[in-house]
Parts: C-alpha cells; structure tokens; sequence
C-alpha cells in the first residue's frame, strides 16, 4: 500500500469500476485518440497479419516493421510529418522485397539472406539519420517501443483512411490471395495472377506495418500483426472465421493494454506484447490439451471394452 | 454426381482410333512432333499424342525424362521448342478453367491450418475476386449451389469422414484425394494430373485408380496421369505415352509396353513380362535396376 502511494501521486487510479473509469479515461481526448487509433490498427494488423501467418512471411513483415524506424527518423530529420515517413519507407521496402526473384516458394534461403540484407540496411540508415539529427534521441524509445500519447485527431483520420483502403484492396484480392498463398501452382492454371498479387500483399503489408508502428513501435509490431493471427490459427482452421478471432484477439490485446497503460508508469508495447503472448500461449496450450483428450477417449474407450 | 453403374468397371474400347490425327480440331489434347528445352538440353522430341474425349492416357518413363514438363507444357506454363500443341482446340494456357490440375507431390506442410473442404472450395471459386456477402446460405442459390456441388466432389472420392480437418493433418493419402476432389469441383473436361497414385500404398493405389477411372468413363472427363507403376491404371487406360531418353512413343498400352518397343525406346534390351495376375513387369533397360522403365518392380515378381 505504501509502495505504491508515490504511484498514485502521478497516476489515475482504477476504481474497480469499469464505467467510471473508461469514462475518466476518455475525459481526455488523447485517449479517445488512442483508443481509437489502436482500434483501427488492431483491425489492420489482424486481417493483413492473418495472411502473413498464413503466406509465412512474417520475417517479411518483421523487416517491413524494422524499416519504418528509418522512416520516421528520416521525416524527422527533413521536417516533416512521422506518419509520411513511415510510410513512404514501408511500401518502399515492400516493393524492393518484391523485386527479390523468388527461387521457389516463400522463405527459401536466397530469400531470407536478401530481406534480411534489407533489414540491417535500413536500421542502419535508421541510426544514421538519429546521428545527422541531434537532439532527436529522446523520440527514440517512443519510435521503437510505441506510445500512445499525443497521437492527434489528424493521424487518426489518416490511420483511418489508410486503413479502409487496404482493407478495401484487400477484399478485392481476398479469394485469389487465399488461392495463391496455400496452393500457387494450381492457382496460376486457374489464371490467377500470383506473382503480381505477391507483390500487391507485400505493399499491403507494407502499409499495415507503418499502421501498426505507430502505435506498438517498430519492434513490437509483432504484438498486434503475428499473435492475434497465430492465436487464430491455433484456434481454429476455417479462413472466415479465423480472420474474425485474429481482429477480435487484436481489439482486445490493443484495449487492454491501454487500460493497463493509463492506470500504470509503464509503456503500452509492453502491455500489448505482453497480452498478446499470454493470449497465444493459452491457445496453444487449450489446442494441446484438445488432441490430448481427443486421442484419450478412444484409448480408454478400448482399454474399458478390453477390460470387460 | 452419378452413381457409376457396375458395366462401367468393364473397359470400353477406346473409341478414338489412332488414325485420324490429321483432322484436328477434336482431340482433347493434341501434340505434333512437339519438343521441349528445359535449360537449354532438349528433354524430349518429337513427341505425338492425339487424346480424345473421354480418354484415359497415361504417361509413363523413368524418372527426369520429362513428364512432369510435358503437364506444364499442355498446361502452357513452359513453352515447346518445336512442334505444336493444342489443348481443347486452343493454344496451351488459353483453357485453363477447363482443365483440373493435380501437380506432383505437393509437400503439404503439416502446420497448414486450412481445412481439407477450404481447399477444394478454392478449386471452385478461389480465382474470383472479391468477396461474396455474408448473407444466411437460405438467401442465396448460388452459396447453396456451391456447398453442394463441393460437398458431392468430396462424397465422389470418398473424403467426407476428414474433409473438415486441416489438411496437414491428413495422411498423403487423405490429402491426394481432397486435392484430386479440387482438380474435380468445376467439373474439368480435362484431368491433368501429376503421379496422383505417388505416396499411396497399393491397395489405395487401386482405390484412387478406379476413382478416376469411373470418372473418366461416366463423366466423359479426358484424364491425362503421369504415372510411376501402369499396373494400378492399366485397367483403365485406354492410351499409353512412354517417355524415354532416346524418344518417345504412343498408342494403346498392348502397343506400347512391349518388349520390342521398350527396347528399341531404350536402345538395351528390356523385357516385358506379364505376371499371372495380369501385372505388367518390365526388366532391364540399360538404366541399372532403378531407371529400368518406371514400372516399379524390376526383378523378381512379388
Ligand atoms: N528449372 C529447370 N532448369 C533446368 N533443368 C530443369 C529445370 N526443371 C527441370 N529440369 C530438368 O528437366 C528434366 C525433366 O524434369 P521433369 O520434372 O519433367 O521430370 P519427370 O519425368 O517428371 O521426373 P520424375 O519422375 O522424377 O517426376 C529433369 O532432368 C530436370 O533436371
Ligand atoms: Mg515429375
């Protein structure tokens, strides 16, 4: 109790109860902002992320993530706005990881050394332009680890927009995608145009990646883009509804680490990561613990019937 | 989709006959002195094949001689040097919604979380852009159609009782005939499948052989199979392709899978032997005893 009274000097206090306290919370508007910018990427990340679990490309999306810390440096740097960076540098790497000639399917050798060269580049021009930007250290642990503080009714517009059109985009190509990502030999007999919508994902995922940096930071993108879906995937195998588990399992890690974050001292992509783990660690726990049983009924079964 | 009357089983004859490559048109599948360069080595030459409607073809020959790249031929994936090819009266590649492809041994991985059933609905309307709206299926004929015709593919090859499980959960086996249920659910006019039989063991062998069989002959479907062992399809053929290094040759399986032919395809002696149960076994072939014609046993009968 005593302990924590230097906490509550500084820090709202939760009440215990839930109506009081998200109405405290969404007394400021930067929180509304917040909770509405990580609705709005929790439901990016949980779709695009779906099918980068699905595509196995997530050490892709990883390097996209890593790319996006160059970016927002970079804008720093010429004095523009975070959000041009991170996403002029996303959708700049998608499409220099598309150009890599794929030798087979995805996460072959060649491909992994190649993104990874990309990967290393572009934090090391990341911490070039910190250099050339004196000053500019103190945003750093926001960029890499996220924040959800002053995030502006603009960047939500912008997250918004950005959002609805990759999402539009991506329903156009949902069925096709699908097609391609899980069996691309027969899906090009069919006259599906797999390569260019490899390179259309990646620019999707190039978006979604700059989206969700944003809000998690570059090396927690994984939080919200990989768990939810691989929660998902755990959980269930039917595409439609796994999309619906990936976006729910996103909205609810993203909002409760913003509660967790407002009522305490420490950063949001520690909450959200640390949620979002838990999350898949019991998935994966219940979908062991499911075959288990599934193969013991039948074993008993024949154990009793033998007994008799 | 039919229930395959018993007489079916028994073999029709052939009803193209070999004569009459020259009116064209018709064939199924068409190849004429057709060759093939795969970096830049001429893998095969001078290859004829006249399929018909309704026929069962097999393509045969020891392993890297090419049968793989005479599907992505006919499938316009990889070009011909020489010759020409046609394919349900088109250009290679122009007819590819009517043709059900089954490629070679896909390696399903095992952490592939899409069911069996998903797999074979993309077969039906994976290439479509979009997304259907999410209306209850009683509202709509064309969700209700598609579930059905999905649902009979999988009854036709027997996959009902694993359909729903994902599908790197399923045995070869298991996985091979949900797959040749997705080459099947547009109802193809043209079966073009790739060592389907490959990873089954013999008595699903003869299971997925006379699956295919009966469609072929009820459904009127041309099916084109690489295959490994005729003996399991040889029942069913009505047209045998045997790719060897040193050319190819065509015709009916009584025709082809000689001793005479082989030999003179091989350029070593090679006999042809007919076990008492009707098997096929051919010996020798100048390849050692594991190029020795792709017809798996080589040396003793079993
Ligand atoms: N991309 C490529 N570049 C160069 N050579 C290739 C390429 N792809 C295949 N080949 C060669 O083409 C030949 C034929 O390959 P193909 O896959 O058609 O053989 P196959 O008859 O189907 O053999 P198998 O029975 O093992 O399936 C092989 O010798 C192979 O080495
Ligand atoms: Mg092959």
């Amino acid at each position: 109790m005593v302990t924590t009274m230097s906490l509550t000097d500084t820090y709202p206090v939760w009440s215990w109860n839930p109506v009081t306290d998200l109405r405290a919370m969404w007394a400021f508007p930067f929180m509304v902002n917040a909770f509405r910018a990580g609705t709005v990427v929790a439901v990016l990340a949980g779709v695009i992320g779906w099918y980068m679990v699905l595509r196995r490309q997530s050490f892709a999306g990883h390097t996209l993530a890593q790319v996006s810390f160059p970016g927002a440096a970079c804008a720093t740097l010429l004095g523009i706005a975070p959000v041009v960076g991170y996403f002029a540098f996303c959708v700049g790497a998608a499409l220099v990881i598309a150009a890599i000639p794929r030798a087979g399917q995805s996460g072959s050798g060649q491909e992994a050394a190649l993104t990874g060269t990309v990967q290393a580049f572009g934090l090391a021009c990341g911490f070039l332009f910190v250099a050339l930007y004196k000053g500019f250290l103190g945003g750093i642990n926001s960029l890499l680890f996220g924040s959800f503080l002053g995030i502006t009714a603009t960047q939500v517009t912008v997250l918004a927009a950005v959002a609805a059109a990759t999402l539009a985009m991506l329903a156009v190509i949902a069925r096709p995608l699908l097609f391609a990502s899980v069996d691309p030999d027969v899906a090009a007999v069919r006259g599906v145009p797999v390569r260019v919508l490899s390179v259309a994902f990646l620019v999707l995922l190039g978006t979604a990646t700059a989206a969700t940096s944003q809000i998690t930071g570059t090396l927690l993108v994984f939080a919200l883009l990989v768990m939810p879906a691989a929660t998902a995937q755990q959980l269930t195998a039917r595409p439609a509804v796994g999309l619906a588990v990936s976006v729910l399992v996103g909205l609810a890690v993203t909002w409760t680490g913003l509660i967790a974050a407002y009522y305490s001292p420490y950063p949001i992509g520690f909450f959200v990561t640390t949620f979002a783990l838990g999350v898949y660690v019991f998935a994966r726990l219940a979908r062991v613990l499911a075959q288990v049983l599934a193969r013991r009924a039948p074993a008993s079964a024949r154990l009793s019937g033998s007994a008799v | 989709m039919a229930r395959i009357p018993e007489v079916a089983r028994h073999r029709v004859p052939p009803q193209a006959t070999t004569t009459g490559h020259r009116e064209g048109g018709e064939g199924v599948v068409s190849l004429r002195r057709a060759a093939v360069r795969v970096g830049g080595r001429t893998l095969w030459s001078g290859v004829d094949l006249e399929v018909g409607a309704g026929e069962f073809t097999a393509v045969l020959g020891p392993n890297g001689v090419g049968k793989s790249t005479l599907i992505k031929v006919v499938l316009g994936i990889l070009p011909t040097a020489a010759g020409e090819v046609r394919v349900l009266g088109e250009a290679p590649g122009r007819a590819g919604h009517r043709i059900g492809y089954l490629p070679q041994r896909r390696n399903v991985d095992p952490s592939l979380r899409i069911r069996g059933i998903d797999v074979v609905r993309m077969g039906l309307d994976g290439d479509r852009w979009g997304v259907p709206l999410p209306l209850p299926l009683r509202f709509s004929a064309r969700r209700r159609a598609a579930r059905d015709r999905i649902a009979e593919v999988i009854e036709l090859v027997g996959a009902s009782a694993y359909a729903r499980r994902p599908l790197g959960e399923c045995s070869g086996g298991q996985q091979q005939r949900l797959l040749i249920a997705q080459a099947l659910v547009r109802g193809p006019e043209l079966l073009l499948l790739d060592e389907p039989l490959d990873s089954l063991d013999l008595s699903h062998q003869g299971g997925v052989a006379a699956l295919l069989g009966r469609i072929c002959r009820a459904e009127g479907v041309s099916v084109v199979m690489v295959a490994h062992d005729v003996n399991p399809i040889l029942p069913w053929l009505d047209r045998v392709l045997y790719l060897a290094e040193g050319g190819a040759a065509a015709g009916p399986p009584q025709q082809v899978i000689t001793t005479r032919t082989l030999s003179r395809l091989y350029g070593a002696p090679v006999e042809v032997l007919r076990a008492g149960d009707g098997r096929l076994v051919v010996v020798g072939g100048g390849h050692g005893t594991e190029g020795g014609g792709g017809h798996g046993h080589h040396h003793e009968l079993d």
